[in-house]
């Protein structure tokens, strides 16, 4: 019962919010997002008791083809649970303070699309996965689409599109795999498919499939390049929605689905997927280095981070699997936090052109304390969230291959470089022109920065209590997948 | 178990407070609140370290569980034992002259309070770094000191090459600080312990010898970066920019150190693996002498005293390499002494003459500033290996493990000592004998530097002119206290110090003696006599020049390594990505789902309809195939 709450809620409070006119739409969507976020912190307390109970469901839906709308959450699925009920009210108290043009309709939007999310972290039949899946692509498109940032809309629309097709794409692929796995096992809940007896090469297939639908969204080289557009176009709060959120569904897809679904396939393939994810993270490193615009910078810098997440998965052991878990949170709360700094900047200035920003810092002392800290957290300086999962994915990797481990740890260098870089040209140095007027946060955009702030520092201090609950979570996932 | 919170959380209440209040504090309550919480962690220091002394034994505590799970178990824990004792002294001791020194040295500046949260923030990390019972503990200490030498060399965040100084100070350092965590993981794969004392229960039955090896090779990489040793020293010489008690604190006598440090601490590693302590040996007598024929071509005040400090970082690591972990640590705290000393005078010359920095522009100042320059001079004695002064002591110790084991290195090491005496000595005589050589104005404006800044200096000559007590040489029969205090955590040397014989050991002390005079003596001729002045800049020609520009190392780091990354990332992002994978994908792509009719109605921007559709038909789709496949 807890876990369908958990899951309508945001579906409700999306009708409600559309109803409840323009004016009042960001206030009702803000109440609604923190109670989900207060209901999913008693599921917290039940999991952290190991108390199953209210967190699965499960309900025949159609007889034939044998789908059931069945749905559990343990510790792996309640954290990106959490995340997101976490950060979507941070998203949307990130808006206070601006107009926007019919606004009902996109925080509406924005809480369909955590309806979706959920979906697809806590669905344990396939083709409700796939559904829930598909389902969070259309909000956030039509977010991207009509509150697109750039001035040119011609260049939105094609931005957009080709994410649209880019996943749609990938997408397919996994419906594939779906449907042929369908064909051998007459279900696609969780357990028949864990219990699949396939053979090596019908493995390879299977995985194939899943992989391309998940590395479009992570996602992981060379299926990328949508990303830095979408980022840099869309509006920063559907950008927050994206990064901060929604790329975890390919993340949590490797995990949930394709380790175990589909583990001699993936025992085959490994090295070429570590390879691909660790291309990525020296690919994205350097390419974020002369960005010349901020959100588009933090796109790639997102990019090698989340190339270091799949890395440490497909290292496929257990202090890989326990970074990435980390580092989904830790990524999800920093990458936030940058690309609001990268907001708050636009705001006031109207740019985000790095060659156009500077001096920021003396005039906005509390911004650039603020955004100094998210800076270092992104780098995975030690005490922040991010040092606990690059610590345990490089490990990983190192377990894996310590040449590899040290190509993704130039990750450590290279992130120093171009995010002191950004910092240096948008906020040191003499005051220019753009910062002739920066008032500094506003009560609501300093409360943003203290709750992630806060975030940051906890998790980075005392990451135990997430590393508990994620532990029997993976180890299931690590005991179907290696045997 | 209080005092041990107290200790560690007190300079980080300073930071919080000065940090959070900022400039609502005035400045004087803010160098007090700055000052007193170092003053508390010195004195709760004193209580342990004199505890230790005697004979009680070190503390380790379990704060909590860090990192755990499955087979991973990091604590956060903290060890105070000799080793750490010892640095404690060290890094609050000076840490507290250098607040004081800083409420003066500051006082106009607007960004004060800023500064001394700053400062708090770095003792706060130093102090885990020494603390740590183990690896990853003593890791985040490290970066955060790096974080603070960051943001402290950029103090000044107006001026974009300070700036640059900062950045490059933390990418060098994370240079190193990749192969630190290379070096963790080698030693967390095969021991499954990071803890020094699980470690070192892990080896004591002998290990695999390739892993231990590969292990400190790369720890030691770590080691170049934060102790700025070839290949990553270049950061140090531009971390100047900072203010200069910042120079002084973490760019002389703490942050630098610590290199020395962790290997101290993991001597018993180390010790496992004599080709990398061979490799220690090597980069370390190679960069004291590299460093120093630069240091004796520097026209800036701290430029000189930057090479100076890379050079004698580099023959404490020739010390480690020897296996003379105790002689390396006797020389980080007298250099921390003499070169606190030395920073701290070179800012209160820089204050009198008003930001000026570059010798040449200076002269005769002994008139103005009695007492900074006779405590310069004092320390000038002490680093040239003057008898009886600390340096003497310590460096006589360092070289005479060089004589035993290597006579290459051992004239290397003594030619760079001998440079050592003159470069500093040209300091001495350029800055203050002869008469002023700046302007008017200038000369107007000299001055005494007030108490706060003095005071400190006394004290830091003192300790520089005595600190050899601690370490003395088998010769005087005495004992040499520092290896007997240090000796649970770093066990003697077999061969025992001055292994060699009376004899051979007052030769050793008698040519280094005859070298520190010779060179100062030729420095007086040069300078004092013959009033020889450094060439202006542009004027120097072959050689000369070379090492003036410091071997056009940066030169060449830019050309081999930062640009080529910067043509990378640009060709990356212009060809690579925008045109080749993004051109594969999106072509691919839409050869297999669209047709040319489907493309024009999304040009009609219709496209949202048309997507909803699509997603809907490919789950009809996908229902209507699963129920033909029943």
């Amino acid at each position: 019962m807890l876990l369908l709450v958990i899951l309508f809620l945001p579906l409700v409070a999306a009708l409600a919010v559309y109803l409840s006119g323009n004016k009042l739409a960001s206030k009702v969507a803000l109440i609604a997002s923190v109670a989900e976020f207060a209901i999913s912190l008693v599921a917290l307390q039940h999991v952290a008791h190991s108390n199953f109970e209210g967190l699965s469901y499960s309900h025949s839906w159609i007889a034939n083809p044998n789908i059931s709308f069945s749905l559990a959450c343990d510790g792996l699925s309640l954290l990106l649970v959490l995340l997101s009920t976490f950060l979507v009210p941070v998203i949307i108290l990130s808006s206070f303070g601006t107009e926007l043009a019919n606004a009902r309709a996109l925080y509406a939007l924005i809480l369909l699309m955590q309806f979706a999310m959920i979906g697809v972290f806590i669905a344990t039949d396939g083709l409700l996965f796939y559904i829930f899946w598909e389902l969070a692509l259309i909000p956030i498109y039509f977010i991207a689409l009509l509150w697109g940032q750039g001035k040119d809309k011609a260049f939105i629309q094609t931005a957009t599109f080709k994410f649209f097709v880019y996943t749609l794409i990938g997408s397919l692929f996994m419906l594939v795999a779906f449907i042929f796995l369908y064909s051998k096992a007459g279900s696609l809940s969780l357990e028949s498919l864990y219990a699949l007896n396939l053979s090596q090469t019908e493995q390879i297939f299977v995985a194939l499939g899943f992989f391309f639908a998940f590395a479009v969204k992570i996602p992981v080289f060379p299926f990328h390049t949508w990303q830095a557009d979408t980022y840099t176009e869309a509006p920063t709060m559907g950008t927050m929605l994206l990064s901060g959120i929604m790329l975890k569904m390919g993340l949590y897809g490797l995990l949930r689905w394709l380790l175990p679904v589909a583990p001699q396939g993936v025992v085959t393939l490994t090295p070429y997927f570590i390879v691909l994810s660790v291309i990525g993270v020296v690919y994205g490193s350097i390419l974020a280095i002369q960005q010349k615009n901020v959100k588009r910078l933090l796109a790639y810098s997102s990019f090698a981070h989340v190339g270091l997440i799949a890395a440490g998965i497909f290292s496929l052991t257990n202090e890989g699997l326990q970074g990435a878990v980390v580092q989904m949170l830790a990524h999800g709360v920093n990458v936030v936090g940058a690309f609001f700094a990268g907001e708050v900047i636009l705001r006031r200035t109207g740019t985000l052109e790095i060659s156009s920003l500077g001096g920021i810092r003396n005039i906005a002392p509390r911004f650039a304390t603020a955004f100094i800290i998210i800076v270092l957290a992104s780098v995975a300086l030690p005490t922040t969230n991010a040092f606990i999962g690059e610590f345990l994915l490089l490990f990983g990797v190192f377990e894996y291959n310590t040449w590899l481990s040290i190509a993704a740890g130039l990750t450590i260098i290279l992130g120093a470089v171009y995010m002191l870089k950004m910092y240096q040209y948008v906020m040191l140095g003499e005051k220019r022109a753009t910062a002739s007027a920066f008032p500094d946060l506003t009560a609501s955009e300093f409360a943003v920065f203290a709750i992630l702030i806060a975030a940051i520092f906890v998790c980075g201090v005392y990451p135990k209590p997430i590393m508990e609950i994620a532990q029997p979570a993976l180890a299931e996932i690590l005991k179907h997948t290696l045997g | 178990m209080l005092t041990i919170y107290l200790l560690i959380l007190l300079p980080l209440a300073g930071f919080l407070i000065n940090g959070l209040l900022g400039t609502k504090l005035s400045k004087g309550l803010s160098g007090i609140i700055g000052s007193a919480t170092i003053l508390g962690s010195f004195i709760i220091s004193c209580m342990y370290f004199f505890g230790l002394v005697g004979g009680a034994a070190p503390t380790e505590v379990k704060v909590f569980d860090w990192i755990s799970f499955g087979n991973i178990h990091i604590n956060f824990g903290i060890l105070i034992d000799q080793l750490s004792a010892l640095w404690l002294m060290v890094v609050t001791g000076i840490g507290f002259l250098i607040h004081i020194y800083s409420t003066g040295y500051m006082h106009d500046d607007e960004g004060f309070q800023r500064f001394f949260a700053y400062l708090n923030l770095f003792i706060f990390f130093m102090l885990l770094l020494v603390l740590g019972n183990n690896f990853v503990v003593m890791f985040i200490g490290w970066e955060g000191v790096g974080l603070c030498s960051y943001l402290l060399i950029g103090f000044w965040y107006k001026n974009q090459d300070y700036n640059n100084a900062a950045k490059k100070a933390f990418v060098m350092n994370r240079i190193g600080d990749l192969g630190f965590l290379i070096g963790m993981f080698i030693l967390l794969y095969n021991f499954h312990t990071l803890d020094f004392n699980g470690l070192k229960a892990a080896v004591a039955g002998g290990a695999d010898h390739h892993i231990i090896f590969w292990a400190t090779l790369f720890l030691f990489i770590g080691a170049t970066g934060k102790s700025a040793q070839i290949p990553l020293y270049t950061w140090l010489p531009d971390a100047m920019a900072g203010p200069t008690p910042v120079s002084a604190l973490i760019h002389a006598a703490t942050m630098v150190t610590a290199g020395i440090f962790m290997i101290c601490r993991a001597n018993f590693l180390f010790t496992l693996a004599p080709e990398t302590l061979h490799i220690i040996a090597i980069v370390g007598a190679a960069t004291a002498l590299f460093a120093a024929t630069i240091g004796v071509m520097q026209n800036d005040i701290k430029k000189v005293l930057a090479y100076s400090t890379v050079s004698q970082l580099g023959l404490m690591f020739m010390a480690l390499g020897f296996g003379a972990y105790t002689s390396g640590a006797f020389h980080v705290v007298t250099h921390a002494f003499f070169k606190a000393c030395l920073f701290l005078g070179s800012g209160s010359v820089i204050h009198a003459m008003g930001g000026e920095q570059d010798i040449r522009r200076m002269g005769g100042l002994r008139k103005w500033m009695p007492i900074t320059f006779g405590t310069f001079l004092l320390a000038s004695l002490a680093i040239s290996g003057v008898p009886p002064l600390s340096g003497f002591f310590s460096k006589d110790e360092i070289l005479a493990h060089a004589f035993e084991h290597n006579k290459v290195l051992w004239v290397v090491a003594s030619v760079a000592s001998l440079l050592t005496a003159y470069y500093m000595f040209r300091l001495v005589f350029l800055t203050f004998f002869g008469s002023f050589r700046g302007t008017h104005d200038q000369e107007h404006h000299l001055h005494e530097s007030p108490m706060s800044i003095t005071l400190p200096l006394v004290v830091l000559s003192v300790l520089a002119v005595v600190g050899g007590v601690i370490g003395l040489p088998p010769v005087t029969h005495m004992t040499h206290w520092l290896s007997h205090f240090l000796a649970p955590v770093i066990p003697a040397v077999t061969e025992g110090e001055g292994a060699e014989g009376t004899s051979m050991e007052l030769m050793l002390m008698g040519i280094a003696t005859v070298l520190a005079f010779a060179a100062i003596a030729w420095a007086y001729a040069r300078f004092v006599g013959k009033r020889t002045l450094p060439a202006e800049d542009g004027q120097l020609t072959g050689l000369g020049s070379v090492v003036y520009n410091k071997y056009y190392v940066d030169e060449l780091y830019n050309l081999a390594i930062v640009k080529p990354l910067l043509a990378a990332s640009e060709w990356g992002y212009t060809v690579l990505d925008k045109i080749v994978v993004d051109g594969v994908v999106v072509w691919s792509g839409k050869l297999s789902l669209m047709t040319g009719k489907q493309l024009r109605q999304i040009q009609s921007g219709n496209i949202g309809f048309y997507l909803l559709a699509m997603v809907l038909g490919i789950v009809g789709i996908f229902i209507y195939v699963l129920t033909y496949l029943q």
